[in-house]
């Protein structure tokens, strides 16, 4: 192939030309919006260079945003491509692009960063902390995770999208099948992110156990903290796993190994196992979280405690157990025989059990309550119906025998959609409207608010219910066109009316944000819900060391809030120090540029630009070591200054 | 709250009795033979079971939403601290428990089944067929009846039929919904498959399994007849069609789409599957002529 | 300066070198995950050998034991280094650590020897599954031996030229722990890659 080659996008249509120049356009329009405000300056010394892990949280949202518009559009193709019998919107090629596509975004580089902003924003506040264990690497953590997702995206633009669905099963994903460098960028784009993620997860591990309050023992600990520090574990165990299979992956495509050819010994099986040995967990990776935010935000609103602490601590650590003993439930059909099935059908079964716990759980967290209906509420009651009708048919799934019949067909599509949706990105929006005022200090409009969950969930019951019955039917998945004998046409229209309406109600969470903005009050104080955790103990906008004084929760429960204001808990002691916070600095947006020169390069097989990226990411680990960084202190009277505006702050906007 | 309350329970439950209803005509709950039978009783069974838990859910939910809602209480009630009660505990716990249970021993059930030869046709034995895919197009060998057929495959209905499977290329899977399925067919090892039609008719299958560009067309048919029927066409076969060489066979591996055609003799001569081979071969992918090692055989 | 608590050893002396070493037993925790994945792709594939040499054909005892006796050597005096340190002995800690990546170094180059007589016989890392996946294992575990020479070597400038601090007294510390480890994920590589396939 000539030099150049390579880098043209393969299979080029008139839609690809046009959304490359936008994608142009766009980037232009940003670069010179920017230059235009001189803000390049302020972007690079307060958020590119930034160690406060409530700004890199930020960071991470707004990549998350992003890429849900990214995977959204891809979703609403899909959708409208199957809308109709034999349509030629997509051809099959960029149908099998998009759908690859979509997976990955929506996965890897939309819902991982979505919990990995919630994991910065919240957890150092709700232990108590001043940042997290290690927040320099948290930066590199976060660089190396955007380096790894806009390397990814660039495979649009240049030498074409990976095409072998997201799950790239070989030998489909080899060279001969997969000619283009779209599967390079998969192997390696993911692997950047993925280290970026492992090192999330030895931070947050060493942060939970190690940084906690005064008093806060294990079983005080708030529970989205609980559902991170077990997420976390999950993430260290699994993503290993990931790195060796996409390492053998690259090898195979790039230096002609032989791990999963056809042929001189390949076993392409050992990638199946390998990429649901992480990929079952990471699933629970995802949900975990998504399970503690739901049990922050219902005990909120049903101004009651969260029913069963213990129940649902204990349930997640059996589900993070478990979790890494279901992986062969994704291929019942490899002909592992009746017995290997069983077992894994049991175990699989086996998790209906703690996920069934803490359903009831929040079912009678509600008992006895007095149920305010606020957005975050509001997501969280259309969470419990549509949750266990996704976990229902996963125990569908998990019967073995009967799997052979949803395998690979659009009800197991609509399974997964039906826990990922109501589950992950439920529980992301609901989080979101419940942790903005905390963030930017006013509310997202409530009454846009409850319209679009109510819109939203309209959609997703039209996008998904029907895919059950035509995957019962017999349409299989990742299939760019049928015939109309097939029958499958109205219920596909209604699925694509479905995609469009959700795309509406994202479009109306955008209208919100921007509302809110014009008109919402700022004189909201610094509890807006009546909220019950310890991170709502601290000031609105969040000062950068976070509390002026470390509380202690001898004396408190895991509602350490709730109880100093309606149980008059102290949990402010003592007088306020000086307070020794980390230097920000430009080293790990250096070392992710030099880990996306070092990726593109290999995903080209450029060698002499690869080994310069490999010298400047080794250069910045040299720097690195011999650098004294000691950080700094802020003086008391600082401290004291600081906590005094806004007191008068308050004072002045009338605050509650 | 309550009218939205009302919407949501009337809108599941048109959807699940629309699901229900809609039930008899769905491919996969339409089965034609004993293992997709197995698969469709199982899957109402499921059905039934999981709609109990989904309404269980549904109604808690709503009881508590009526009546815990705020603006049905007063103004100072202070809802009280709850830590639980062993009893609802136990019972929320034994419940699933006890269903779990109970799948589980319907699932080894089911899996000792479908993995074996039906037993209704125990008393003759079994046909064999090789079925192997390549980009984008089954290949069925009938080693007894030496014919290979493309893309269709005539079998004798009452009677049980042994598929062995692999690929000549990506994993693909290889799926008859009324018949039951379904299992992957890969380029290093062979798997099985035991299916039956308990009726003469013509099915549908397709390879179930994303392969590249060519999948969504990768489609064949099945039809089932009566043994003399098949006796039939076994020797109209032998009398009219042409005999399958290996250049024939390499010019059909070539990637694309194919019509149907027939053959008499099968690619397993000079192409054997992968059986009992550890991977230390693979079945030749077009275009390559390697000096391969079948001593193992 | 952070606060230095001197009742504990230098290494944990302050909250963040606590945090730091707590931190690396995370890091050595995915490791073990990242090893133990290689080792059943090993397994899975150590059979499949294609057209290509099995492992009884190709392993020679001598290369592996001298590799294997040299790595040993390597974490003992490494252990000698930290308790060198301990004593506050700088030019005994530095000694050891010498020692320490001078045998590094030593078993990198009988590496290098056996990776060059692999390919020799025709066991490349592109002819088989079972190639493949012996020299990344092999590969792996050497490539974290030469990163920790260099990690090592640059301790060694940072303790030659600024003593013992908190800070460098940790960084030597979490290097002896990795080093350690690096000896452990070799003793399975000894028992279930050579001496099994040599059997």
């Amino acid at each position: 192939m000539e030099f150049f080659e390579r880098f043209m996008v393969p299979h080029p249509s008139f839609l690809i030309y046009m959304s490359m120049v936008l994608i142009a356009l766009v980037s232009i329009a940003l670069v010179a919006v920017v230059t235009y405000f001189k803000l390049w300056g302020y972007l690079w010394r307060e958020w590119f260079t930034t160690v406060d892990h409530k700004k890199i949280g930020i960071m991470y949202l707004i990549t998350a945003l992003l890429m849900l518009f990214r995977g959204g559009v891809d979703a609403v193709m899909l959708r409208y491509q199957l809308s109709m019998p034999e349509n030629a919107f997509l051809t099959a090629q960029h149908y099998n692009e998009v759908f690859t596509t979509h997976g990955v975004v929506m996965i890897l580089f939309m819902a991982m960063p979505f919990i990995t902003f919630f994991f910065n924003f919240l957890v150092p506040l709700q232990i108590g902390a001043r940042d997290v264990a290690f927040p320099r690497l948290n930066l590199i953590s976060f660089w190396l995770f955007f380096m790894g997702a806009m390397l990814f995206n660039l495979s649009f633009v240049i030498g074409g999208s990976p095409d072998a669905g997201w799950t790239s099963y070989f030998p489909l994903a080899d060279n001969e099948f997969s000619t283009s460098v779209g599967t390079n960028y998969y192997m390696i784009a993911i692997q950047i992110a993925g280290i970026g993620t492992l090192i999330t997860g030895i931070n947050f591990i060493t942060t939970i156990m190690k940084m906690r309050a005064p008093g806060m023992t294990l079983f005080k600990m708030p529970m989205f903290t609980w559902s991170a520090l077990i997420a976390n574990l999950i993430i260290v165990f699994a993503f290993p796993v990931l790195t060796v299979a996409l390492a053998m992956g690259a090898m195979d495509r790039l230096f002609d190994t032989k791990f999963f050819a056809i042929g001189d010994g390949g076993m392409d099986m050992l990638w199946a196992n390998l990429f649901w040995v992480w990929g079952h967990p990471e699933v629970y990776i995802l949900i975990l979280p998504a399970f503690g935010l739901f049990s922050e935000i219902i005990p909120t609103f049903a101004r009651r405690n969260l029913y069963g602490y213990n129940a649902m601590v204990w349930s997640m650590i059996l589900i993070s157990v478990l979790s890494f003993t279901v992986w062969t439930h994704h291929f019942f059909t490899m002909g592992q025989g009746a017995m290997t099935n069983s077992i894994f059908s049991i175990t699989t079964m086996l998790i209906a059990i703690p996920t069934g716990i803490k359903i009831f759980n929040w079912l009678f967290t509600l008992y006895k309550g007095k149920i305010v209906m606020t957005t975050p509420m509001l997501y969280s009651m259309h969470f419990i119906p549509l949750f266990t009708l996704g976990g229902v048919t996963g125990v569908m799934l998990a019967m073995s025998a009967a799997d052979y019949q949803y395998h690979n067909t659009m009800f197991l599509v609509a399974h997964f959609h039906n826990v990922i949706i109501p589950g992950v990105v439920y529980a992301m929006l609901a989080g979101l409207t419940f942790y903005w005022p905390k963030m930017f200090g006013f509310m997202l409009n409530e009454r846009i608010g409850k319209a679009t969950v109510w819109v939203m969930s309209t959609g997703f019951v039209l996008a998904f219910i029907p895919m059950y019955i035509t995957g019962l039917d017999g349409q299989a998945r990742r299939m760019y066109t049928y015939s109309e004998a097939t029958g499958f046409t109205t219920l596909n229209m209604v699925s694509f009316i479905g995609a469009a309406i959700m795309a509406v109600s994202f479009g109306m969470l955008v209208w919100n944000i921007w509302y809110s903005f014009k008109n919402s009050p700022r004189n909201i104080g610094s509890d807006p819900w009546n909220a019950r955790g310890l991170e709502w103990a601290t000031h609105t906008p969040i000062p950068s060391y976070n509390f002026a004084i470390t509380p202690d929760v001898t004396n408190a429960s895991s509602e350490a809030f709730w109880d100093m204001k309606k149980n008059g808990v102290e949990i402010f002691k003592g007088d306020i120090k000086k307070i020794h916070m980390p230097n920000y600095s430009g080293l790990p947006f250096v070392m992710g540029v030099f880990f996306f020169i070092l990726g593109f390069a290999m995903i080209f097989s450029m060698w002499i630009v690869a080994i310069i990226g490999l010298i400047g990411v080794l250069g910045c680990m040299v720097y690195r070591t011999f650098e004294k960084d000691e950080g700094f202190y802020i003086p008391e009277e600082e401290v004291k200054a600081t906590e005094k505006k806004y007191e008068e702050m308050y004072k002045k906007r009338g605050d509650k | 709250m309550k009218v939205n309350l009302k919407g949501t329970l009337l809108a599941f439950f048109t959807l699940g009795t629309l699901l229900l209803s809609g039930c008899s005509e769905l491919a996969v709950l339409d089965p034609k033979g004993p293992q997709a039978e197995v698969q469709a009783n199982d899957t109402i069974m499921l059905i039934t079971l999981m709609g109990g838990i989904v309404v269980t859910v549904l109604i808690i939910l709503g009881v508590m939403l009526f009546k815990y809602r705020a603006s049905k209480q007063s103004a100072d009630y202070e809802p009280p601290h709850i830590h639980g009660h062993w009893l609802v505990e136990a019972i929320c716990i034994g419940i699933p428990v006890l269903i779990v249970i109970f799948l589980s021993f319907r699932s080894i059930e089911s899996n000792y089944l479908v993995e074996s030869a039906p037993a209704a046709y125990a008393d003759e034995e079994s046909l064999v067929i090789y079925a192997s895919s390549s980009n984008w197009k089954w290949h069925f060998s009938y080693p007894e009846q030496d014919i290979e057929t493309v893309n269709y495959l005539f079998i004798p209905a009452n009677r049980n039929i042994e598929f062995r499977l692999y690929s000549y290329g990506p994993i693909t899977s290889f799926w008859v919904p009324q018949l039951g399925g379904q299992k992957y067919a890969m380029a290093d090892m062979v798997t099985t498959l035991h299916l039956a039609a308990d009726v003469e008719g013509e099915f549908w299958g397709r390879n179930a399994n994303f392969s590249g560009a060519g999948t969504a067309e990768n489609t064949f048919t099945v039809t089932s007849m009566s043994d003399e029927k098949f006796n039939e066409w076994v020797e109209e076969v032998h009398a009219t069609a042409d005999p399958l060489t290996e250049e024939k066979f390499e010019e059909l591996l070539e990637p694309g789409h194919l019509g149907t055609s027939t053959y008499t003799g099968t690619h397993l001569e000079f192409s054997p599957a992968p059986e009992h081979s550890h991977g230390k071969t693979g079945p030749k992918v077009t275009g390559e002529q390697e000096q391969e090692d079948h001593s193992s055989h | 300066m952070a606060h230095v608590d001197h009742s504990k050893p230098l290494e944990y002396a302050t909250e963040e070198n606590d945090l730091k070493i707590f931190g690396f037993w995370v890091f050595l925790g995915a490791e073990i995950m990242l090893f133990g994945t290689l080792f059943a792709s090993y397994f899975a594939l150590v059979d499949r050998t294609g057209t290509g040499p099995t492992a009884a054909e190709i392993f020679e005892i001598g290369p592996v034991l001298a590799e294997t006796f040299i790595l040993l050597a390597s974490s003992f005096t490494i252990g000698l280094a930290i308790h060198a340190m301990r004593l506050g002995s700088k030019k005994a800690t530095l000694t050891f650590m010498g020692i320490t990546l001078a045998l590094g170094l030593a078993f990198l180059s009988v590496e290098m020897y056996e990776f060059v007589h692999y390919v020799h016989v025709g066991a490349g890392i592109t002819v088989s599954a079972f190639t493949s996946i012996l020299l990344t294992t092999l590969g792996t575990h050497g490539l974290h031996v030469t990163l920790g020479f260099f990690w090592g070597l640059s301790i060694m400038i940072q303790i030659a030229k600024r003593g013992f601090t908190p800070a460098t007294a940790n960084k030597t510390f979490i290097f002896s722990l990795y080093w350690h480890f690096l000896d452990v994920v070799w003793i399975f590589i000894f028992s279930f890659v050579y001496l099994k396939g040599m059997m």
